[in-house]
């Protein structure tokens, strides 16, 4: 057992040690580099997808070893995971130490007060016995005190100040582990769904309405539910820009409800000021244009259609969507109309059109039609684009709204305007509220364990040397900083002189300071 | 529907450049008084070479007992002691000139603020003008407290004089109105603590190098004379660790608050408290190198020159989050105003 039992104290103790602490911090910060300088998989995925092609058997390398996605890979949740252990083995020996330091009576005064890096002299007349009373007055109510008595009749006092550093310094470290189980709790807990709306439309949270949806694993595994509010309608986005088309607002104005049979209420959602609701946060995440068309389709049938169209520049928002128009099965007689959305339009030559600004100003809509078979190859696609291995084009127009482009076989676009849609995001994180008081008492913790200075102090308090009672009484004081120093000399030298004046000297005596020396 | 105030904006980048010269010129004073003036310590360990340094004239005397171990010496032999006397006066007057610079620059901050009607700083520019006006005022605080090292102030007006510059010509953005993502009052809040944080470990950083240089001299034996002639007027090499290390202490947990702000605020406006973003990550990366060098200084082996490297490290950290980072890497923080 002894065997066994050996390496692993060792490894523990090894493992405890501050040195291999520091080791492990650094390794997490060096860890961490990666992830700053390569794309990361769960921000951006088509960015880590294009480098990996681009960079071949280097690019799948890296991905192999987790380079695409380091915050949640294996070798760094072994570091800090490591460092956890660390910290939690190298705590509780100091919480135990600390406990039993708040128990104990501060240290009995050594014997030679002027050997201590700060240490100072000086006489009164008042009896030894009044004078420590005075001297605990004058010491104040900061530090803690005990008084003895010596062999040889002296009387000491014992005081020592700056309990709150080391205790701050555990609340800081206790609070950063609680901290980091909150975060994984969090991530237990957590959902997040994105929802395009138009302008007039709206949802309710379920998972199944949502465009993007990232479980955690519990929400995953269906233990969390959404909440089962609704947002009844998206009744107006605005997007203010100003005079020289710098973007100065963006304001979803919207009708909701807490739960199913709640009332409903209105409020504005705007980018900073998530809508709070039972427990989740809905977010104004993007924005962009829906153009509504009106088809004549072959068959004689009319369609209107308003379609979600993403901006392909984030600047310009020149923006590209399809529409998708059935006609009878079979038949091929199906309309697809890939366009782009120019909300400022300008012309680029070619019939080609760009945008010079994401502000409205007499928008123009370029369509791609075609006609044939909408259910190509059967792949999978982006909704917003169209399959068009099984149609031909029949015509292309660029339209300003009213406008009508007419087309062979009785077909015929027209432009008829556009409504706003905005991108929402419902995000769900229970821990969060606990996180924020655990790093605030992290905070206090190491405001604590920075600022608050460790002394100690002795004063000895004895009848001059020959024991003659109408001699004055002789004060030794000798003083530690026992953490980082700071100027303990000069306030030594403050303390010192509160201790004498406390002794109300029957003539002045001018006290000696001993050599003035930090210890850091 | 907020525009921008065009001749305020001008009135400010005047001020701005207005600054930077008189800063210049109280750096040159400065110099002239690091140079030319006397410096001597109590500390008897390292008496005997600074002797020979201080200058023919005999041994330099000391005034004062300040409780930090320097002090300008006034040496009261004649010839010598008129140049120290010189100097003085002129450290004396590079302290005003300071003070002028720095009311021009805090000038030039607030004019830009009305130009731009929010807290100016929001891009890189304001961000490095802001931060080096911290730089400066931490600089007089601490002359505040301790007058006797004033002829360091070199040591920090070239840095700043340095950043404004850069930020002046390659960071410089004109003033523009904020945009959707910025209109918090968590800006004023987290980019405040941010830019008093980072300007304070810079000062942390300038008194680690001194200490490593001066650290350099006392343990080499022979004075090479030309490099070290400098080292053997800085203070002694405890309390510029000691410094560094006070300033770290006053600094590291602002920095943790700031990024908690940050973190608040990210929540609000991304939809999430923390989410790897370059620039948070790099973060993250300073605040486990400065809580390092806070262990390290109280780590046997690790005490001194290696804690030292540390704190340069953090600060590499910094500069690279705030020229890097923002610059060529691309997230959410991408404010540089740089295009």
């Amino acid at each position: 057992m002894t065997v066994l039992l050996r390496p692993l104290r060792m490894i523990w103790r090894r493992l405890t040690a501050m040195r291999t602490a520091l080791i492990l911090l650094f390794l997490l910060a060096v860890a961490a580099v990666p992830g700053s300088l390569l794309p990361q998989r769960p921000l951006n995925p088509g960015k880590t997808a294009s480098y990996i092609k681009d960079h071949g058997a280097w690019g799948r390398f890296l991905d192999a070893i987790g380079m695409f996605d380091v915050f949640g890979s294996v070798w760094f949740a072994a570091i800090y995971l490591l460092l956890f252990v660390s910290l939690v083995g190298c705590l509780v020996p100091r919480i135990r130490v600390h406990a039993r330091a708040l128990m104990r009576k501060p240290l009995p005064a050594p014997r030679n007060l002027d050997r201590l890096p700060e240490s100072g002299r000086f006489e009164t007349s008042a009896m030894p016995g009044d004078y420590a009373t005075a001297a605990r007055d004058a010491l104040g109510r900061r530090w803690r005190i005990e008084q003895r008595e010596e062999a040889s009749g002296a009387l000491t006092l014992s005081a020592e100040k700056g309990y709150t550093r080391e205790t701050g310094n555990l609340i800081f470290h206790i609070a950063l582990l609680v901290s980091l189980v909150l975060v994984a709790i969090g991530r237990l807990y957590t959902y997040e769904g994105q929802i395009i709306v138009k302008q007039g439309d709206g949802f309710c949270n379920a998972v199944f309405n949502y465009d993007s949806w990232k479980p955690g694993r519990f929400a995953a595994e269906g233990k969390v539910r959404p909440a089962p509010f609704c947002i009844d309608k998206l009744t107006k986005f605005t997007a203010t820009y100003t005079s020289d088309g710098e973007p100065e607002e963006f304001r979803a104005d919207i009708r909701y409800r807490r739960n199913v049979d709640a009332p409903q209420q209105t409020t504005s959602i705007t980018v900073n000021h998530p809508l709070r609701l039972e427990g989740d946060r809905v977010y104004l995440i993007n924005h962009g244009f829906a153009p509504s068309i009106t088809v004549h389709m072959p068959d004689g049938t009319v369609r209107h259609d308003t379609q979600v169209f993403i901006p392909s520049d984030a600047t310009t928002f020149l923006s590209e969507g399809a529409f998708s128009e059935l006609g009878r099965d079979g038949a091929r007689q199906d309309i697809g109309i890939s366009g782009l959305f120019a909300p400022s339009p300008v012309d680029e030559g070619n019939g080609k059109i760009g945008s010079a600004s994401p502000q409205v100003n007499d928008p123009e809509l370029s369509v791609f039609v075609y006609r044939g078979d909408l259910n190509g190859s059967g792949l999978p696609h982006s909704v917003y684009t169209i399959d068009t291995s099984k149609m031909h084009k029949i015509g292309a127009a660029n339209l300003r709204i009213g406008q009508t482009k007419h087309l062979p076989g009785g077909v015929s676009v027209t432009f008829d305007g556009w409504v706003p849609w905005a991108s929402l995001q419902v995000s769900h994180d229970p821990a969060q509220g606990y996180l924020l008081v655990s790093a605030l008492a992290m905070v206090i913790g190491l405001l604590a364990s920075l600022g608050v200075r460790r002394r100690r102090v002795w004063v000895r308090v004895g009848p001059a040397a020959d024991g003659d009672p109408g001699s004055p009484t002789v004060v030794t004081v000798g003083g530690l900083a026992r953490s980082d120093s700071g100027n303990f000399t000069t306030e030594f030298a403050g303390l010192l002189e509160r201790l004498r004046a406390a002794g109300t000297p029957a003539e002045r005596v001018p006290t000696s300071i001993g050599a003035g020396k930090d210890e850091g | 529907v907020s525009g921008i105030n065009g001749s305020a904006a001008h009135l400010s980048d005047g001020l701005f450049t207005t600054a930077i010269a008189v800063y210049a010129l109280a750096m040159v004073g400065y110099t002239a008084e690091y140079a030319f003036g006397r410096v001597a310590r109590k500390t008897t360990a390292v008496a005997a070479p600074s002797r020979e340094l201080v200058g023919a004239g005999g041994p330099a005397e000391v005034t004062g007992s300040a409780p930090d171990d320097v002090a300008i010496a006034t040496s009261k032999q004649p010839g010598r002691g008129q140049t120290g006397r010189w100097a003085q006066r002129i450290g004396r007057w590079s302290v005003v000139v300071t003070v002028l610079g720095a009311l021009v620059h805090a000038g030039s901050i607030a004019v830009r603020a009305i130009a731009v009607d929010a807290v100016p700083w929001s891009n890189m520019y304001e961000f490095a003008s802001v931060a080096g006006l911290v730089g400066i005022l931490a600089f007089l605080g601490v002359l505040w407290k301790l007058p006797a090292l004033r002829y360091l102030g070199g040591f920090v007006l070239l840095p700043v004089i340095l950043m404004m510059f850069l930020a002046g010509t390659v960071l410089y953005s004109k003033a523009q109105p904020l945009v959707p993502a910025l209109q918090s009052y968590w800006l004023a809040i987290h980019v405040t603590l941010v830019s008093i944080a980072e300007g304070a470990l810079m000062t942390s950083a300038v008194l680690t190098v001194l200490y490593l240089v001066k650290s350099r001299y006392d343990a080499s034996r022979i004075k090479s004379e030309r490099l070290f002639n400098l080292a053997s007027k800085l203070p002694s090499a405890e309390t510029l660790d000691k410094g560094a290390y006070r300033v770290v202490a006053f600094a590291f947990p602002l920095y943790t608050i700031a990024i908690i702000c940050g973190a608040i605020w990210a929540e609000a406006a991304w939809g999430r408290y923390w989410g790897w973003d370059p620039k948070e990550t790099w973060a993250f990366i300073v605040w486990v190198v400065y809580a390092g060098y806070l262990h390290a200084r109280a780590t046997a082996g690790w005490k001194g020159r290696a804690a030292a490297w540390i704190n340069l490290l953090g600060f590499g950290s910094i500069t690279f989050n705030f020229l890097v980072v923002n610059i060529v890497v691309s997230g959410l923080h991408s404010y540089a105003g740089l295009s």
